[in-house]
């Protein structure tokens, strides 16, 4: 009985803390409970919870992808550029997409083939990425796009807000390709044990890689969503999200060795975040003390997910 | 009788899907030596375990001294007078014996400094009895492994413990240095120290123990002087069924040739490796550890990439330049390292035995999931998986039960040769005999298997041809029916020259 029970905090424990933080802040937060203002949190949230469910995969296989948020910085600056040389919107968007598939491609090229960990490429890329975004923006953000494009960010489908559903199907997707699809079994099989994987016959190599094209992907999908939503590519956009997306997979249950983790799981931390981040503003603590907020859930999130390995 | 200092009363213990205790009754009296003995899995380690304080029992009770243990914990069980030695000693190798022995409680001076001649003389006081030249402030990792073993027990000594639960001690051991060993116990249980003595080596309980304990499936089968039992009557209670049955051999009638080998190198491997398989056949590969059984059949495989020769398989050549042409060709390996290269522990008997089979059993890369459940359901029943469900993680089977999920992957994907690494090492009599049942079911339904093993009666009694290997070539091929142990060992060896037409090569591998 005592295992079901501690058992079942694992599984819904997060549910748990989500519930008490969202009943206080409604508490304590006269404008928490609005309609609008949950809207807002889960617009805001679908912006690093599209890429949490990347970075899902990529934690999945016992890998991180820290170059995330310049990904988006890289992705969103192309998009505006091409946007402002009059470039039809369908082919905005593919390039836009295209610079992050090809940045996590990239990623997964080194750590496959040159062997490297993870945590050193994706930091080198972290870099390379931010950099790539002050060259081509020279350090000022580029704005003011058509209606059109910023619909993406700013429209709405059958009273729901774009961002959200594309968020939404993301989820849907990732759910059913890792639960019924080869890729899926790979990407925890691979996290679990790799070599075992290899010894098995099975591409790992060609599977690692593609995480990174899935996060890197969701980057730029990101990217498309932000810049539409603000009508601007800022130099400096994304920056310190992988803090958040990082967060959001751990406190969503994945663990950083591999292995063990769920899209489900993502997505509520991802809303967990979002929501943990508007409190603070609407109880207006400073940004200053809010990074020191989330430095401390990141480790708390860790913490419990060493706890989880030991029982195993 | 007030003369018990240990004992445990109806001990239980489950882990999820195996009950690994099941009311387990043991007394420890003072000065004795208890030899507790069983098979792989019978519950040895689980009860001392318990002992120890790293597991908690789920039901039962430990009297120590008279007194009922209420504490738990590692930290209240050494308190209490009880220690450990285990197999893997747990010396930090880079400290010195002194500050091993006095670790988290030296001797210190004024300020926080350490009293270092306090602790070098209490080290050799404590070190006098034992009749051995240790310089206390040797690093421990210059002490052969029967030194370091005296260390462990000094410590526990210093740490007045007057129970001592060794875990295969002689394991590292050399026969003077057991000898040496076997001296020191009788010391200790002259001054009054009682010993819980785990053994394999079942001919070294009748030198030592006083009274034995035989454990099997979690239960206690007996506790008997020594003196009451012989060596048959125990092997005999801790398998529960007499062995005839051990080899379950059968003749298999011998096929084409599936697999051949020609002239295989690896620089600093292997040199010049020729065999062949045919189906319906067992080739057993033997030798010492080192002597690059291991690694002839890595290279076969793909994992090392070979500087000559020629893979043939079904009669036509391939080409085999990495683990997955050997998968696609039809070779499968059963590697000896189960758990880190067989199976991934975190998932499911489903995703470990369906992983060699998914390309096949999907479709635009959606798996085919009531075919693969179906599959696995049937593999269950046919190799006898004693698993809870399909979706039981396999890091909860036991070793036995993990080997046949291997097993199942590689069934599953159809091979045509199976490489068995040492199949049965870690698993328990009674499993050993399933797996070679399965083993002769794949050569019986047309594959070729070839088993590398250590275990000579295991290699002798279940192979159809046995190939020695030493120092990284075949060195001597024989038929089952015409030889014995003893000449397999010579060559195994390299006190025999090989025969035939290959140049010998003693001094070990080519550079």
């Amino acid at each position: 009985m005592k295992v079901k029970f501690v058992e079942t905090l694992k599984n819904y424990g997060i549910i748990l803390a989500f519930f008490i933080i969202f009943v206080a802040l409604s508490i304590f937060s006269p404008v928490f409970l609005t309609v609008n203002n949950i809207i807002n949190v889960i617009r805001q949230t679908s912006i690093y919870g599209i890429m949490a469910v990347g970075m899902t995969f990529v934690i999945l296989t016992g890998g991180i992808d820290l170059s995330i948020g310049s990904v988006l910085g890289v992705s969103g600056a192309i998009c505006a550029g091409m946007l402002k040389a009059g470039n039809p919107i369908p082919i905005v968007v593919l390039a836009t997409l295209g610079v992050g598939t090809a940045c996590g491609f990239a990623s997964g090229m080194f750590i496959t083939k040159a062997r490297i960990t993870p945590f050193v490429v994706t930091l080198g890329m972290m870099s390379i990425a931010r950099g790539l975004t002050l060259i081509y923006t020279k350090g000022y953000p580029i704005s003011g796009f058509s209606a059109a494009f910023r619909l993406i960010g700013g429209g709405y489908i059958l009273g729901l807000p774009i961002p959200i559903i594309i968020f939404l199907v993301i989820v849907v997707i990732a759910y059913v390709v890792l639960t019924q699809t080869k890729l899926g079994r790979y990407t925890y099989a691979i996290g679990g044990n790799e070599e075992t994987v290899r010894l098995s016959g099975i591409n790992s190599n060609f599977y690692k890689t593609l995480v990174y094209v899935i996060s890197g992907s969701m980057a730029g999908l990101s990217a498309l969503i932000l810049t539409s939503r603000l009508n601007s590519a800022e130099p400096v956009a994304g920056s310190g999200y992988e803090m958040d997306v990082i967060a959001a997979v751990v406190i969503g249950g994945a663990s950083l060795n591999g292995g063990r983790g769920s899209v489900w799981g993502t997505f509520i931390g991802s809303l967990l975040i979002g929501v943990i981040n508007n409190g603070m503003n609407l109880l207006g603590i400073s940004p200053y003390f809010q990074q020191v907020v989330k430095g401390l859930i990141i480790i708390g999130a860790v913490w419990l997910d060493q706890l989880r390995a030991r029982e195993d | 009788m007030d003369d018990i200092v240990l004992s445990m009363k109806g001990i239980s213990k489950s882990f999820p899907g195996v009950q690994a205790l099941k009311s387990v009754d043991f007394e420890l009296r003072r000065g004795e030596v208890h030899a507790l003995v069983g098979e792989n899995g019978a519950g040895k380690s689980t009860l001392m375990k318990i002992l120890s304080g790293l597991y908690r029992a789920d039901e039962g009770e430990i009297w120590l001294k008279g007194k009922q243990c209420t504490a738990h914990g590692i930290k209240a069980m050494i308190d209490a007078g009880v220690s450990v030695i285990y197999q893997e000693l747990n010396l930090i190798r880079q400290l010195s014996v002194a500050e091993n022995i006095f670790i988290g409680r030296e001797p210190m001076l004024p300020g926080g400094f350490i009293d270092w001649r306090k602790m070098y003389s209490d080290v050799r006081v404590l070190l006098k009895p034992f009749n051995v030249n240790i310089n206390p402030k040797t690093k421990v990792y210059m002490l052969s492994p029967a030194y370091q073993q005296v260390v462990e027990i000094a410590k526990a000594l210093s740490l007045k413990s007057d129970i001592l639960v060794m875990d295969e001690p002689t394991a590292p051991l050399t026969g003077n240095e057991v000898d040496k060993l076997f001296e020191i116990i009788r010391n200790l249980k002259k001054n009054g120290v009682s010993i819980i003595y785990i053994s394999h080596r079942l001919e070294e309980i009748p030198q030592v123990a006083d009274r034995v304990t035989i454990l099997r499936d979690g239960e206690k089968i007996l506790t008997k002087p020594l003196v009451e039992l012989t060596t048959a009557e125990i092997i005999k209670h801790m398998v529960g069924r007499t062995l005839t049955e051990q080899y379950p051999k059968i003749s298999i009638p011998i096929g084409e040739e599936v697999l051949r080998v020609e002239g295989l190198s690896k620089k600093g491997y292997c040199s010049n490796v020729s065999f062949n398989v045919h189906k319906g056949e067992i080739v057993g590969f033997t030798g010492l550890v080192g002597a690059g059984r291991t690694e002839i059949m890595q290279t076969i495989y793909g994992r090392m990439k070979k500087n000559a020769g020629k893979i043939y398989i079904d009669g036509k050549e391939v080409r085999i330049r990495s683990v997955r042409d050997a998968v696609r060709q039809g070779i499968g390996l059963i590697p000896e390292e189960r758990k880190h290269q067989g199976l991934v522990l975190g998932l499911s008997v489903q995703d470990n035995a369906t992983m060699t089979i998914l390309d096949k059993e999907s479709v635009l890369g959606f798996l085919k999931q009531k075919k693969l459940s179906a599959l696995v359901r049937k593999m269950i029943e046919t190799m006898n998986i004693k698993t809870p469900s399909a979706k039981q993680l396999v890091r909860y089977l036991s070793g036995g039960n993990q080997q046949k999920v291997i097993l199942a992957k590689w069934f599953l994907h159809n091979c045509k040769v199976y490489i068995f690494d040492e199949p049965t090492r870690g698993i328990d009599v009674g499993a050993k005999v399933e797996i070679y049942k399965l083993m002769q079911n794949l050569a019986k339904e047309g594959a070729g298997v070839i088993m590398v093993s250590s275990e000579l009666p295991e290699i002798l009694n279940m192979s159809d041809r046995i190939e020695v290997v030493f120092g990284g070539s075949i060195v001597k091929e024989f038929r089952r029916d015409e030889v014995d142990s003893e000449t397999v060992m010579e060559y195994a060896l390299g006190l025999r020259e090989r025969t035939g037409q290959q140049t010998p090569l003693r001094a070990g591998v080519e550079s």
